[in-house]
C-alpha cells in the first residue's frame, strides 16, 4: 500500500471564487486514519482556509458528510486505507443538491425548514399529569418506530434522492421518516394534523421509490420504507376523514399511564 | 454594528440548554428566548452520550441510596443539599422527557426499564439502549420545534459576555456564515456550553468541546470551582479516544490485564463473580478504576501498543443476542472504529479524559455569583459530582440544572430593565480585538496546531491521572509561555464567510484560560480526594480541604483561589467502600 495519498479537494469561497474548483492534496496514510483525519491534518499543517465541519468523530453528531469519490459519506468513518488499497485518489466534495457555502460547508436551513414542517414532536392533547406516570409502551410499540428514530440528520440521503435533484420542495427522505417516526409511535395521535401538512404533491407523493436514501444511510434507517409506510397511513387517514370527523380518533394502548 | 434583544439567551443548545429554553418558555411564554449555539443543536455533544441516565424509579430504591451513592462517590465533596434536590427531580424530569417521546427501553408489561451503572447500589439508570444521551438530545430539539417564542441562532460563535453595571447584559457572538460581528443583548444570560475535554490530548470529547463557557464566565469575572477535578473514563477505544459505555460493564463485561486476569480485584474493589455485582468490581466508580489502570500499567501487566498501553474488555461471554440488544452502538462502533467484533474478540480499551466535574460556580438554582449570569449542564459546578462524577448522573444533571436555570433566568428576566446603552460600546471594542487580534493581522509566527498541542501534551503531563508539584509547576510555566506565544498567532483565512479557522484561535484562547485554571487548582489542592490524586500528598485531608477551590482572574490575568466550605446536610464524611463490604456500609446510613 502506497505511504502516502492524493485528496483532491473541491475549493471554494465566495469572497474569491466564482466557481468552484479542485486542490489536490499529499497526506500520509495510516491505517486508523478516516478521510476527516486528512482534512484535520492539512487544515492543522499545510491550509488553515480549508472549511468544513465536524465534530463528534465517532458517527452520531452527523456534522460530516461529504462526497466521497461521488457517494454521500460520513468522513469519520471513510477509511483512507479503502482507497489505497484500490491506488485511488480520493475526490471530497460537498454534498450533492445542497448549496454551497464555502468548500465542503452546505447550507442547511431548508432542510431544517423541511423537519419543522412535519411536526416531529409527540402530539398527545389533554395529556395526563406526571404524576400518573409514564405512558405504557411494550418493547413491540418501541420496536416498530425505533429504527426511524435513528436518524442523525446527517443529510446524506438527500444527497442520494434524485428527487431532491430535480425538485428542491419535495420533502425529502429523513424529513419524512422522522414523521414517520412519531406516527408510528404508541403514544402519538399526531398523523392527521401531519398528514394535512404532507399529503400533497411535494410531501410523499414526490418519491418514486428509487431507495438510494435506504442505501446511503449510515444509521440503517429505512427511510424509503418509512414513505411508502406513509403513503398508506395517507390513503388510511384520507379515508377515515370520511367516516370520523376530526379529532376523535383514538390510538389502541396510547394514553395509559404507568399508574394506572 | 447590528443588535438584537432577548429577554433570556442561552450559549450552547445541548441537553442543558435546550431543556432551559423550554422551560423558561414555560415560566412565560411572552418572554422572548434565543439559542445561540456555534452548532446547529442536533449536533450538541450529549449527543455522544451513551449508557443511561439515572433516577429512582422502581419500589426497591430510594432517593437517600441515590443520594448516597452520588456523595459517596464523589468522595464528600458534593454540597449535599445540590443532591437531594438533584435525586428528587431526576426522575420527573426523566418521566418529562417520556412524556416529550424519548424512546425510553421498556419492561415486557410497558414500564420504564432501568439498568445498572458504576456505583450505583440499586438499578436506577434509565436507558435508550446506548444511545441515550443522542436520543434525549433530538427528543428535546424536535420538542423545542414547538415553541414560537424561542429563537434560534445556529451556527454562531459567542466570544463574549456583555457585562456592565455589575450584570451581565448580553453576548457578542459571530454568525459564522457571513462573517457578522453582533452584540445579542439579553436581561439574562445562560451559559450551556458543555465541557472542555480538548484541552487534553487523548479525550472522549468531541471537537466542539473547547470549555468556552468556562472562559467565557471566569473572564467575566465569575469564578470557576473544583476545576481540578477532571474524570478519565477507563473504557476508552486507543488512538480515536470513542467512548465504549460504561453499561458494557453493567450488563456484564470483564476488565483483563495482558494475562486474561481481572485485575480490578487487587485494587479494593471486591472479589469476581461472574455475574455483575453492583457497587463491586467493574462497577466501581471511574476514578478508582481508571488510577487501577495506571497502577496495573506500572506493575506491567498491561499490553502495549503504538497508541499507548491497553487492558482489555471482554464481553464476549454476553452472547450476540444481549449486545445487539442492549449495546447495538458499542458493537457498531468497535465494527467501524477498531475492526473488533465485541460479540467475538476482546475490546482494547484505556483510560481516556472524559469529564469536567468542576465549571462555572452556581447555586441550586443555576445562578453565578455575577448577576444576570447562569448555568447549568457541564459547564456549571453546581455541585453534586463532587471530586468524582458517578456514571449516568450527568444527563439527569443537564435536565434537572437546566430546568432549574431556565426558570430562574426567566424570572430574574422578568424584573430587570433593558440592557443599558453601554453595551454597545463594549460590543464594539469586543469587534475591534477580533479584528486587530485575529482576522486583520499579518505576520504572526505561531501556528494554532502548534499551541494546541503543546498545550495538551503539557496539561496530559501535569494535570492527568496522578500529579504531583514538580509537574504540576512545569505545566503552569508552560502554559504560562503559550499563552504568550498565543499573541502571536498567525491565521491563513481572513475572509468572512465561514472562517473556522478564526473559530478554532479563539477556542484555543478559550482552552489556555481553562486550562490554567485546571494546573493552578490542582496545584493548590495538597490532598488526594476522588479524581485528584496527588503522588506526594496520597491522603485525603478533610481538615483543610473538604472546601470547593474557587478560581477568580485577577485584572493582571493571574488567577486567584479560594475556598468554600462543602455542604454537608445528612451524610458526614465517611470512608468510600466498594466491593462486597458495601452492603453492610449501606445498610448504616
Amino acid at each position: 500500500m502506497a505511504e502516502t495519498i492524493i485528496l483532491e479537494i473541491a475549493r471554494y469561497s465566495p469572497e474569491r471564487d466564482t466557481e468552484p474548483h479542485f486542490q489536490s492534496f499529499e497526506v500520509p496514510v495510516h491505517k486508523e486514519w478516516v478521510v476527516l483525519d486528512a482534512l484535520n491534518h492539512i487544515k492543522d499543517t499545510a491550509d488553515g482556509t480549508l472549511t468544513y465541519r465536524w465534530s463528534c468523530r465517532m458517527g452520531i453528531c452527523g456534522s460530516c458528510g461529504m462526497m466521497v469519490n461521488g457517494e454521500p459519506k460520513l468522513t469519520c468513518a471513510t477509511f483512507l486505507t479503502d482507497y489505497a488499497q484500490k491506488g485511488s485518489n480520493i475526490r471530497v466534495e460537498p454534498l450533492r443538491y445542497f448549496p454551497v457555502v464555502r468548500d465542503l460547508v452546505t447550507e442547511l436551513s431548508d432542510f431544517l425548514a423541511k423537519l419543522k414542517k412535519v411536526k416531529p414532536w409527540l402530539i398527545h392533547p389533554n395529556q395526563p399529569p406526571l404524576s400518573q406516570g409514564e405512558f405504557l409502551q411494550t418493547p413491540t410499540q418501541l420496536e416498530r418506530y425505533k429504527q426511524f428514530s435513528m436518524c442523525i440528520n446527517c443529510t446524506l440521503c438527500y444527497a442520494a434522492c434524485p428527487v431532491v435533484g430535480l425538485d428542491p420542495t419535495f420533502v425529502g427522505p429523513a424529513a419524512l421518516a422522522l414523521a414517520q417516526r412519531y406516527n408510528m409511535d404508541s403514544r402519538d395521535q399526531g398523523a392527521g394534523e401531519r398528514i394535512e401538512e404532507l399529503a400533497h404533491p411535494d410531501g410523499i407523493w414526490g418519491c418514486t421509490f428509487v431507495g438510494e436514501c435506504t442505501r446511503v444511510c449510515p444509521k440503517h434507517v429505512d427511510p424509503a420504507g418509512a414513505i411508502q409506510q406513509y403513503k398508506l397511513t395517507a390513503v388510511l387517514e384520507w379515508l377515515k376523514s370520511f367516516v370520523m370527523p376530526r379529532g376523535e380518533e383514538t390510538k389502541h394502548g396510547s394514553g395509559e399511564t404507568g399508574n394506572d | 454594528m447590528d443588535i438584537s434583544s432577548h429577554d433570556v439567551l442561552l450559549v450552547g443548545g445541548g441537553g442543558a440548554g435546550l431543556r432551559a429554553a423550554i422551560a423558561a418558555a414555560e415560566v412565560n411564554p411572552k418572554l422572548s428566548i434565543a439559542v445561540v449555539s456555534k452548532v446547529y443543536p442536533m449536533r450538541s455533544h450529549t449527543v455522544s452520550a451513551e449508557g443511561g441516565a439515572a433516577g429512582v424509579a422502581k419500589p426497591d430504591d430510594s432517593l437517600d441510596e441515590h443520594a448516597y451513592d452520588t456523595i459517596s462517590g464523589g468522595d464528600w465533596m458534593s454540597d449535599q443539599d445540590a443532591v437531594e434536590e438533584f435525586v428528587k427531580e431526576a426522575p420527573q424530569e426523566l418521566l418529562q422527557l417520556e412524556r416529550w417521546g424519548c424512546p425510553w427501553n421498556r419492561e415486557p408489561d410497558g414500564h420504564i426499564a432501568v439498568r445498572a451503572f458504576g456505583g450505583m447500589k440499586k438499578r436506577r439508570t434509565w436507558f435508550a439502549a446506548d444511545k441515550t444521551g443522542f436520543h434525549m438530545l433530538h427528543t428535546l430539539f424536535q420538542t423545542t420545534l414547538k415553541y414560537d417564542p424561542i429563537t434560534r441562532y445556529d451556527e454562531w460563535f459567542v466570544t463574549k459576555l456583555l457585562v456592565d453595571d455589575g450584570r451581565v447584559q448580553g453576548v457578542v457572538a459571530i454568525e459564522l456564515m457571513s462573517g457578522k460581528i453582533q452584540a445579542i443583548t439579553a436581561k439574562a444570560v445562560i451559559l450551556c456550553t458543555g465541557g472542555c475535554g480538548r484541552i487534553f490530548p487523548f479525550t472522549t470529547n468531541a471537537n466542539i468541546k473547547n470549555g468556552d463557557g468556562m472562559a467565557l464566565a471566569y473572564r467575566a469575572g465569575a469564578p470557576l470551582k473544583d476545576m481540578e477535578f477532571l474524570q478519565y473514563h477507563p473504557t476508552g477505544l486507543p488512538f480515536t479516544g470513542i467512548l465504549i459505555t460504561e453499561a458494557a460493564r453493567a450488563e456484564g463485561g470483564y476488565m483483563l490485564n495482558k494475562d486474561g486476569y481481572r485485575y480490578l480485584q487487587d485494587y479494593n474493589l471486591g472479589t469476581p463473580e461472574a455475574k455483575p455485582v453492583l457497587r463491586s468490581m467493574e462497577l466501581g466508580p471511574r476514578d478508582r478504576l481508571s488510577q487501577a489502570f495506571v497502577k496495573e500499567d506500572q506493575k506491567g501487566r498491561t499490553i502495549q501498543t503504538p497508541y499507548g498501553s491497553i487492558v482489555h474488555l471482554d464481553l464476549r461471554h454476553l452472547g450476540e443476542k444481549l449486545i445487539d440488544a442492549k449495546l447495538p452502538f458499542v458493537r457498531e462502533l468497535c465494527l467501524k472504529y477498531q475492526n473488533v467484533d465485541p460479540v467475538k474478540e476482546v475490546i482494547p480499551v484505556r483510560p481516556v479524559v472524559h469529564y469536567m466535574m468542576g465549571g462555572v460556580s452556581t447555586d441550586i438554582e443555576g445562578a453565578t455569583p455575577l448577576a444576570g449570569l447562569f448555568a447549568a449542564g457541564e459547564v456549571a459546578c453546581v455541585s453534586i459530582n463532587g471530586a468524582n462524577r458517578l456514571g449516568s448522573n450527568s444527563l439527569p444533571e443537564c435536565l434537572v440544572f437546566g430546568a432549574r436555570a431556565g426558570q430562574a433566568a426567566a424570572h430574574y428576566a422578568s424584573q430587570q430593565p433593558s440592557p443599558n446603552g453601554k453595551t454597545m460600546a463594549l460590543a464594539n471594542d469586543e469587534r475591534q480585538r477580533l479584528e486587530s487580534q485575529f482576522l486583520n493581522k499579518t505576520g504572526g509566527r505561531e501556528r494554532i496546531a502548534t499551541i494546541r498541542n503543546e498545550m495538551q501534551s503539557a496539561v496530559e503531563k501535569s494535570a492527568g491521572i496522578y500529579r504531583e508539584q514538580s509537574l504540576l509547576m512545569e505545566g503552569a510555566a508552560k502554559l504560562r509561555e503559550l499563552q504568550e506565544r498565543y499573541g502571536d498567532i498567525n491565521l491563513d483565512d481572513h475572509s468572512h464567510t465561514f472562517n473556522t479557522e478564526l473559530e478554532s484561535a479563539l477556542e484555543l484562547g478559550f482552552m489556555l484560560d481553562v486550562a490554567e485554571s485546571i494546573v493552578q487548582c490542582a496545584l493548590h489542592r495538597t490532598e488526594s480526594r476522588g479524581a485528584h490524586q496527588r503522588t506526594d500528598y496520597p491522603g485525603r485531608d478533610d481538615e483543610k480541604f473538604l472546601a470547593h477551590s474557587l478560581n477568580y482572574r485577577n485584572p493582571d490575568g493571574l488567577s486567584r483561589i479560594e475556598y468554600k466550605p462543602v455542604t454537608i446536610t445528612r451524610w458526614p464524611p465517611g470512608e468510600r467502600v466498594y466491593g462486597q463490604q458495601t452492603s453492610k456500609q449501606a445498610q448504616e446510613h
